[in-house]
């Protein structure tokens, strides 16, 4: 049995007991199959292919023939019954006395040999069962962050300016969608402009985070600069909110259009009073066409790929100064009025890119810091709030954060629909729509004719040309195209308009 | 009054004890002792407990051969080479062998390599078989006991059967000359030739200081639920399957390919131990022997160890409770796996995790260059002591022997 073992292809179960007895055999057919093995090589050098010993045995052994074929053919072993292999019958060798069956597998004894691959009848993932490893893995996670996660995390406060617009619905639900994420326990402050709103109301009402909706009773201006003050008013209105309620926590200046990482979130509670972030500034234009590539490209030269606003640490990791945004390459393409179709720009500093603690606004707090200036005075008499920084007598005692900023972990981006855009209300069409028509001249067929934009336009004449060019461009998807092409053109005049209208 | 000072007293011991209790409990609540069947042993240390004399043979058996082939000192059987370093200059070493408890032979068996970088065991046995000739003619402790009171490190694929394909080794069995001799080996399987009673189990050699350039902080969250990067169909050998790993590994494949829970491929990532941090459960299924680095890669990295391998031996199984630690698959459960992991309760998984995260337990598991406290060299070492004091059937009568010399294949009693 141990000879046929050998020169046989298909090794078969085997079990201890026999290396004694094979060792005696050896000898006399070790010369046999020696010789066998030269004349097969000699052949197969003539004959110029292998030509193996299994037409030897091919041809001594016709009983045996078709257990050949089916072990040599590739005969998965799929839907086998997981059982031991069943051991091919012994050969018949004419010059050896016919060898022993071989022993049957000893239950519980693994055996050297070939066992079949078990395949399932259906091998596909069990819904219930992903549903508990998954939570499984949340359960784990939960753990790991009692573990090596931050010790005694405080609640976050966050404070979002927002106002009803097309755009709100797609920026407060990726916001919204953020901070359900947050493992801390969060106080959402929505500060609204134009009062509490039904469009506002529904959207916060989808979160199932404690949210509280400040009315703010101004509507939110139209020009950029403006809006960014407006904002800073509104964000005041919600600290002292906080101030008044004595809320916990850290506070978070979350735009609804920004984008914020979970590790943001973190790495904020390592704030003792006042800390600054990095912020990625996203504020490349939309279409580049060939003179706006070519700045470009002239701009990225001398500055980062992405602009980032944030603290700036000499090389112990102290704070010495402020990266902030350089407006210069983009002065001629700058957004003006919220719904222009280019770039628009972030202010010096950027509200997002700084996190408070909220006793820092208390009246009283232990430990509260002398270079905090109190709530009540700051913004009173008509003082501009341009920053947090604003806030303090000195601003170099706030922490950086993010590893001393190297870390971003959040970006500013502000992107606003046209202008004279429109959406259903609650984006619910009711009743539905009968008929679509498409526009040919503008988007929507019942646009006011005098829109309130082009009112104030008029006041500084040369931008009369600028918006009567863009009633003449009609598809939307186009005339941020067209609009840079004529602006190229008309770029001095232009130019010296947002230039005087940004001062 | 004096009364009064005894409830004083039992008051502040009892303060004293809850507060000892409470540090524990802390600490229980991290990570967890390990004890296995000896006991709390992991941390015992093996100096005062034996003493070790290290026979020294010519330099062909050892400094040569490495000086041949310099990448013994990096693949998974270099534990040979770093054992005999360590004893060197271990505190156990004596330079006095009648005090001796154990005997040492410093040959490099595995060390033969193939230009790809696996071993040839060919010619092993004559290599052992002529360092045991040497040390009997040349010291008489060989022969006072026949090698009982000595051991060997065989790390190789099937120990000391010098084979790296099962059949040959299990034809050809424990090297006989070793018959007596305690084998400290990587190989363990039950019911095994090439396993004998009273051997020591060791993990394979993986490297330490390139596990812990690749650690990451602890605190990324662990998204993989089951995590194998590894051949399934060894192409060259055994293309249909079935033979390989017992068909364990293709069955893995053949079931769990589509199952997103299971993130197993063939790859080669440059990310597999940041990978493995991030994994709850590593598979450790058999190849052509049932052990393999993928355990000790699992235990320092905190994954779980899913071993599939059929009556397998772990690594210092009397010091290390593996029921405990990793989950054990059968071969043939293999296709109902993730219903297996999905319903191990969390407690369990949690207790698993816990007990990885003991820093003895890495330990353990390594071989570290210096050896520290409470490593594999260690534990090696604690192993030989347990087995300590000797029987007096190890020390043979006058003019007895029980070895046959002459015993094995022809071709192993060609001198080397």
């Amino acid at each position: 049995m141990k000879q046929t073992a050998r020169q046989h292809p298909n090794r078969r179960p085997y079990s201890a007991a026999v290396p004694g007895e094979a060792a005696a055999l050896r000898p006399p057919s070790f010369l046999f199959w020696s010789a066998v093995h030269g004349l097969c090589c000699l052949v197969s050098a003539a004959l110029g292919f292998r030509f193996s010993r299994l037409l030897f045995l091919l041809l001594f052994s016709p009983a045996s023939h078709h257990h050949h074929h089916h072990n040599h053919h590739h005969v998965h072993l799929l839907h086998q019954p997981p059982t031991a292999v069943i051991p091919a019958p012994p050969l018949l060798r004419p010059d050896l006395p016919p060898p022993p069956p071989p022993p049957p597998a000893v239950a519980g004894r693994v055996g050297v040999g070939r066992h079949g691959i078990r395949v399932r009848p259906w091998p596909r993932p069990n819904p219930a069962e992903v549903a508990r490893a998954h939570k499984i893995l949340a359960r784990l996670r939960q753990e790991q962050r009692l573990r090596y996660g931050v010790k005694d995390p405080r609640p976050v406060i966050v404070v979002t300016p927002t106002y009803a617009r097309t755009f709100q619905a797609l920026h407060l639900t990726g916001l919204l969608h953020s901070l359900m994420l947050v493992p801390y326990p969060l106080t959402w402050l929505v500060v609204e402009a134009g009062g509490v709103s039904n469009e506002t109301a529904a959207l916060l009402a989808r979160s199932s985070l404690p949210v509280v909706h400040l009315p703010f009773h101004e509507d939110m201006p139209v020009l950029w600069n403006d809006r960014h003050r407006f904002e800073a008013r509104m964000r005041l209105r919600a600290l002292r909110v906080i101030r008044e309620r004595r809320l916990d926590g850290i506070v978070v200046f979350a735009d609804d259009s920004n984008v914020h990482t979970m590790e943001l979130f973190d790495e904020i509670q390592k704030v003792q009073w006042m800390g600054a972030l990095s912020v990625g500034i996203l504020a490349h234009s939309v279409a580049p066409d060939a003179t706006a590539k070519r700045q470009q490209r002239a701009s990225e030269k001398e500055t980062s790929p992405l602009p980032i606003q944030g603290p700036a640490c000499n090389s112990s990791g102290q704070l010495i100064g402020w990266h902030t945004f350089n407006s210069l390459p983009y002065a001629k393409k700058a957004a003006t009025f919220v719904g222009d179709g280019v770039t628009v720009l972030p202010t010096k500093l950027e509200w997002a890119g700084f996190v408070l603690n909220s006793r820092f606004l208390w009246k009283e707090a232990e430990g509260k810091p002398n270079w905090a200036r109190d709530l009540d005075e700051v913004g009173i008499s008509g003082e501009e709030i341009e920053s947090p920084l604003d806030l303090l007598k000195d601003a170099s005692s706030v922490e950086p954060l993010g590893n001393c900023g190297k870390k971003v972990l959040l970006w500013w981006l502000r992107a606003e629909a046209r202008y004279d855009s429109k959406f259903p209300t609650r984006w619910v069409i009711d009743p539905p729509l009968e008929i679509a028509v498409p526009a040919k001249r503008t988007p929507w067929p019942d646009a006011p004719p005098d829109l309130p934009y082009q009112r104030i336009a008029n006041e500084g004449g040369n931008v009369e040309k600028h918006v009567s060019k863009k009633i003449r461009s009609s598809r939307s998807k186009r005339s941020s195209h067209n609009k840079k092409k004529h602006e190229t053109h008309v770029d001095t005049q232009v130019s010296d308009m947002s230039n005087a209208q940004e001062k | 009054m004096e009364s009064g000072i005894w409830v004083l007293a039992l008051l502040i011991l009892h303060s004293v004890f809850e507060g000892i209790a409470g540090q524990e409990q802390e600490l229980n609540h991290r990570t967890e002792r390990i004890s296995g069947s000896a006991g709390d042993v992991l941390e015992d240390d093996p100096v005062g407990r034996l003493k070790v004399f290290v026979y020294e043979l010519p330099s062909k058996y050892n400094k040569k051969i490495l000086q041949k082939d310099p990448r013994c000192l990096n693949h998974m059987f270099a534990a040979e080479i770093y054992m005999h370093w360590f004893l060197l200059s271990s505190p156990v070493r004596t330079f006095n062998p009648e005090e001796a408890d154990w005997f040492y032979t410093p040959v490099y068996t595995t060390c033969d390599l193939t230009p790809n970088g696996l071993p040839l065991p060919f010619k092993s046995p004559r290599m052992m078989r002529s360092a045991i000739e040497l040390i009997s003619t040349n010291w008489p402790f060989w022969n006072r006991t026949e090698g009982a009171d000595h051991f060997f490190v065989v790390p190789h694929d099937f120990g000391a059967c010098f084979h790296y394909q099962e059949e040959k080794a299990i034809e050809r069995g424990i090297l006989h000359m070793l018959k007596r001799a305690t084998l400290v080996q990587t190989f363990g399987q039950r019911n095994h030739v090439c396993l004998k009673d009273g051997s020591i189990i060791i993990p394979p050699y993986a490297p330490p200081q390139k596990m812990q350039t690749h650690l990451i902080p602890p605190d990324t969250p662990r998204s993989i639920f089951v995590y194998f990067r590894g051949l399934f169909y060894d192409v060259g050998n055994d293309p249909e399957g079935g033979y390989y790993a017992r068909g364990a590994r293709a069955t893995v494949w053949e079931n769990f390919k589509n199952n997103p829970l299971f993130d197993i491929s063939t790859d080669h990532p440059t990310t597999y131990y940041e990978d493995m941090q991030r994994a709850v459960f590593c598979l450790c299924p058999l190849g052509w022997a049932p052990w393999s680095p993928r355990l000790v890669e699992a235990v320092v990295f905190g994954c779980i160890p899913v071993v599939i391998a059929d009556d397998i031996v772990l690594p210092f199984a009397d010091a290390i409770p593996w029921e405990e630690i990793g989950v054990f698959v059968a071969e043939e459960d293999v296709p109902k796996l993730d219903t297996i992991l999905t319903s191990i309760p969390i407690e369990v998984i949690l207790r698993k995790q816990r007990l990885l995260a003991n820093p003895s337990m890495k330990q353990a598991m390594l071989f570290p260059q210096p050896a520290q406290p409470g490593d594999a060299f260690h534990q090696i070492l604690n192993g030989l002591a347990r087995k300590l004091p000797h029987d007096e059937n190890v020390y043979l009568k006058q003019g007895q022997k029980i070895l046959n010399w002459t015993a094995g294949p022809v071709g192993d009693l060609k001198p080397w």
